[in-house]
Order: C-alpha cells, then sequence, then structure tokens
C-alpha cells in the first residue's frame, strides 16, 4: 500500500515536472529564435565595373563595392591590376595598400600581405581571396571566380 | 514639522515594521583601521553608476539609433542641444571612471582577502556586475556609429565568431546578421539600454544586500587583535558622510574633466573604407586586445586568435570562483601564492595596457 502511494507521487512529480520542462521549454525556444537574424536574400553579384584605367594611378589602391562585401583594387608600379577580398582574415577588419612597403596592410593588428594576398607577417592566418581583373575598353571589370 | 515627521514613521512603523530594520542600521560599525580606504571604491563605482544612470536617461531623449541616424544625433547633442556636449561628455568620463574604480575596488578586495567566506556571493555577484559593466562599455562605445567604435566592434564580435561550434551563432545574434551593419547598432541600442540595465539592477541589488547584511569585512590583521583594540565607526551617520564628501569629490573631479577634456565624436562610420591606423577599443579591453596582436596567427595547429580567447576566457571563470579555490598560505610562508596570483595578473593587465598604448 505504502509503496503504491510513493510510486503514484513519484508518476505525479514526472509528470508535473515534465510539464514544467516542457513549458520554459516553449516560452524560451521563441525568444531565442526571435534573437536570430533571419537571412536577408541578396542578389549574387559576380562581376563589377570600378571605373576607368586612366583614373587609376599606378602604385596605389582602392576599396571598391562588390554587392555587399568590399573588395581592394591594386594598381602596382608596373601597371598590372590586382583585387582582394578587402576583409582581414584575422579579425574582420578592412584592409588598404600601403604606397610605402608596396603591401597591403591591416591597421587593426599590423597585418601585412603581399601582392600575391600571401598572409606574410602579422596575426592574420589565412591569404586573402583573389579576384580576377580584366580589362574592357579601357574599363576596370573586377570578377569572382570563386562563384 | 518635526510632529508630522514622526507621525508618518509612525504610520509607516505600524504598517511595515521598520524597528529592527532601524535597529540594525544603528548599530551597523566600520571598523576602523590603515587599510579602510579601500571600503570607498565600491562606494564611489556605485555613486558613477548612478550619474550613468542619469546622464544615459537624458541622452534617450535625443539619441537617434540607426546606421543613418546615430551619428548625425550624437552631432546634433553635441553641437545644437544646450548642455548636451557637457551630458555626453559626462556620460563617457563617468563610463570610463566607473569601469576603472569598479578594478581598483575588485582588486582591493582581492588583496585585502574580503572574498573569503562568509562573503563568497559577494565577490561572485561583484565579478558580474564588472563583466556587465565592460558589457555596457563594449555596446555603448558603438552607439555614436563613428569609424573607431565600428571597427573596434567588428573586431570585437569576430572574436566570439571565433570559438568552435557557437561562436558563429553567437556572433550572428550579436551582430544581426553577418557584418557589422545597422543591425548591429539596433541590438546594441537593445543590450545598453534595457537589456543590461535591467539584469545590472538586480545584481546590484543583490550586492549591496550582501554587504549590508554581513557588513564590511576585516583585514587578518585586525581579526587577530583582541577585542579591545580594536577600533569602530559608526556606519551612520558618520561613514555615510565620509561616503557622501568623497563622491561630492568625485563629482567635481568628473565634472573638470568633462568640461576641458571633451570626448571626441571622431568621423562616421564607412563599411568601405580601410580601418584606420590606430585603431583601438577602450583602455579597459586594451590588454586582450595587446595580447591578441602579439600572438602569431598559428599556435601548434589552432589559430593564435582562439588559443588568446581561450586564455582569457579560463582566466576569467578562474577569477569568478577565486573564493571557492583561494589557497591558504602557511603562516610561517613569506609567499602567499594568492598575492602572487594577483600581482601577476596586476602587472599582466597594466603591462599589456601601457605596451598597447606606445605601439
Amino acid at each position: 500500500m505504502e509503496e503504491q502511494k510513493t510510486s503514484r507521487r513519484k508518476f505525479l512529480n514526472f509528470i508535473i515536472g515534465g510539464g514544467l520542462l516542457g513549458w520554459v521549454a516553449s516560452v524560451v525556444y521563441p525568444i531565442f529564435s526571435y534573437l536570430i537574424p533571419p537571412k536577408v536574400p541578396e542578389a549574387v553579384v559576380n562581376s563589377i565595373k570600378a571605373g576607368s584605367v586612366a583614373d587609376f594611378p599606378s602604385n596605389s589602391g582602392k576599396i571598391v563595392k562588390f554587392g555587399r562585401k568590399p573588395v581592394l583594387l591594386i594598381r602596382t608600379d608596373t601597371g598590372e591590376f590586382l583585387a582582394f577580398t578587402a576583409t582581414c582574415t584575422h579579425l574582420d577588419c578592412i584592409v588598404q595598400y600601403r604606397q610605402d612597403i608596396k603591401q597591403i596592410w591591416c591597421a587593426c593588428h599590423n597585418g601585412i600581405y603581399d601582392l600575391n594576398g600571401r598572409n606574410v607577417s602579422g596575426p592574420p592566418p589565412k591569404p586573402l581571396d583573389e579576384y580576377k581583373v580584366n580589362i574592357v575598353n579601357d574599363e576596370i571589370v573586377i570578377i569572382n571566380e570563386l562563384g | 514639522m518635526k510632529t508630522m515627521v514622526k507621525n508618518l514613521y509612525g504610520w509607516l512603523d505600524e504598517r511595515f515594521d521598520l524597528s529592527p530594520l532601524i535597529d540594525f542600521m544603528s548599530k551597523k560599525n566600520v571598523p576602523v583601521h590603515r587599510h579602510m580606504i579601500w571600503y570607498y571604491m565600491g562606494g564611489v563605482t556605485l555613486f558613477l553608476f548612478i550619474v550613468q544612470v542619469m546622464s544615459g536617461i537624458l541622452l534617450l531623449f535625443y539619441y537617434k539609433p540607426g546606421a543613418d541616424s546615430a551619428y548625425e544625433s550624437m552631432r546634433f547633442i553635441l553641437t545644437k542641444v544646450n548642455f548636451g556636449w557637457l551630458i555626453r561628455s559626462i556620460h563617457s568620463w563617468s563610463a570610463n571612471l566607473m569601469v576603472f574604480f569598479a578594478f581598483v575596488h575588485m582588486f582591493s578586495t582581492y588583496f585585502t582577502k574580503a572574498y573569503q567566506k562568509p562573503r563568497e556571493m559577494t565577490w561572485v555577484t561583484g565579478f558580474l556586475l564588472l563583466a556587465l559593466a565592460l558589457g555596457f562599455g563594449f555596446s555603448g562605445y558603438l552607439l555614436p556609429w563613428n569609424e573607431l567604435a565600428f571597427f573596434a566592434t567588428k573586431v570585437g564580435t569576430d572574436i566570439v565568431g571565433a570559438l568552435p561550434l557557437i561562436g558563429k551563432p553567437i556572433m550572428a545574434v550579436l551582430r544581426g546578421g553577418e557584418d557589422v551593419t545597422g543591425a548591429t547598432l539596433t541590438r546594441f541600442y537593445a543590450f545598453h539600454v534595457a537589456m543590461l540595465p535591467a539584469v545590472f539592477t538586480v545584481l546590484l541589488g543583490l550586492h549591496l544586500v550582501f554587504i549590508q547584511r554581513q557588513g564590511m569585512s576585516e583585514p587578518e590583521e585586525l581579526a587577530r587583535l583582541p577585542e579591545d583594540q580594536k577600533k569602530w565607526m559608526p556606519f551612520f551617520p558618520n561613514f555615510v558622510l565620509r561616503d557622501a564628501f568623497l563622491w561630492l569629490v568625485v563629482l567635481n573631479v568628473l565634472l573638470f574633466l568633462a568640461v576641458f577634456y571633451p570626448w571626441d565624436l571622431g568621423f562616421k562610420a564607412d563599411a568601405f573604407a580601410p580601418a584606420p591606423a590606430g585603431i583601438r577599443p577602450e583602455w579597459y579591453f586594451m590588454f586582450m586586445f595587446q595580447t591578441l596582436k602579439f600572438l602569431p596567427g598559428h599556435i601548434l595547429f589552432v589559430e593564435g586568435e582562439l588559443v588568446g580567447i581561450l586564455f582569457f576566457g579560463i582566466a576569467g571563470i578562474a577569477w569568478m570562483f577565486v573564493p571557492f579555490w583561494d589557497i591558504r598560505a602557511k603562516s610561517t610562508s613569506k609567499f602567499n601564492p594568492m598575492v602572487i596570483i594577483g600581482l601577476i595578473s596586476l602587472i599582466f593587465i597594466i603591462v599589456m595596457t601601457i605596451v598597447g598604448y606606445l605601439m
């Protein structure tokens, strides 16, 4: 008799406790889901025009918008055009072309990349992704070949 | 007038039984000794928090969150609103002083061993309050939407993203998307003016109740003295009046700083401009920032950045639970291990901060 009573108590505790847990989950789950930002659809950009060759002096760099991402366009001493993603692989800062050292520099933590995008000094763990640059009728076209 | 107050007190006492509370407060004593000065540091931090709440509420009247309006509304406050520059400057200065005094308060509690039994929970709530204060600083830093804050926020949230598995989802929740945008600003605004204050107020209430209930901790050397050689001071009114005097001094220092060294607004954030040179976080994050700067890209097979984050995470948690792993020194030994740990931490923080500003 006594044993039956405790097992009934146990059963009720289990049901009530489980119900309470379910209730908490039903409150917490929507709140957490609400906080996760929804994916905003964005147009896929595969190439952009970045102005005319004549406007771009040698040994200089410029940040251009590639969709929603910044891209660093560089014209070297020899007049060659290069483009890399401008987001530092270390901690997400935006890099710049340094005319004095002729390398790519991130001001946040003194990271340095060479003109192949390779991380050569400082904390960056990975190289910068490279974009292809074509010159079409004297106009600079940056193409993302990675897709 | 006197009878009116007395009647009012009688009316309240009849309903809420205030006498035991008054009795408790009137018997409260503060130990008098040469390390007494450290008792005031928590009070100064509390005062600066009150200043933060008041100046923050005033800023809310004009500030407009949003990537297109935040910087402009700040400029409006600084240039058009009567005394707007003063309120904003007070808010910035007081925030920095508050964090500074919270650190002083924490280290003085640590070195005087006031965290030991029975005050473990006062230490833990205090640590959480400091963590929240840093959260206030980090979220508030972004609100003017200027260049420095924009990149500091990019770096700060990206550090969280480096954590394995949970990092990226937490980063997305903090940023309100993949990148730092206007959505991040809205979120930080919600953290800064609603969520953090709510949690902070609850913890602060607990922290203060614990202190009132247990009284001031006596340092070891005082506790060893026989009762008749100990000196005490009543909490009311002696200690409270000394506290009030110090608050007045701090208010004057704060006003001096706010008037003669007003805080800069800087340039508006631009997501398509290179990070400016000299980008740095608030000074109280500098030692962590500088340590990350020194770490190489890879340590063994792990990203250097991740090693740094894990190191600070573990150190922080260990610090929070200091009362529970406290190593008691043998009375014969000259070296107290806890003092050495504390000194190493303090020197590390100070040296890294200075190096951060020199480099």
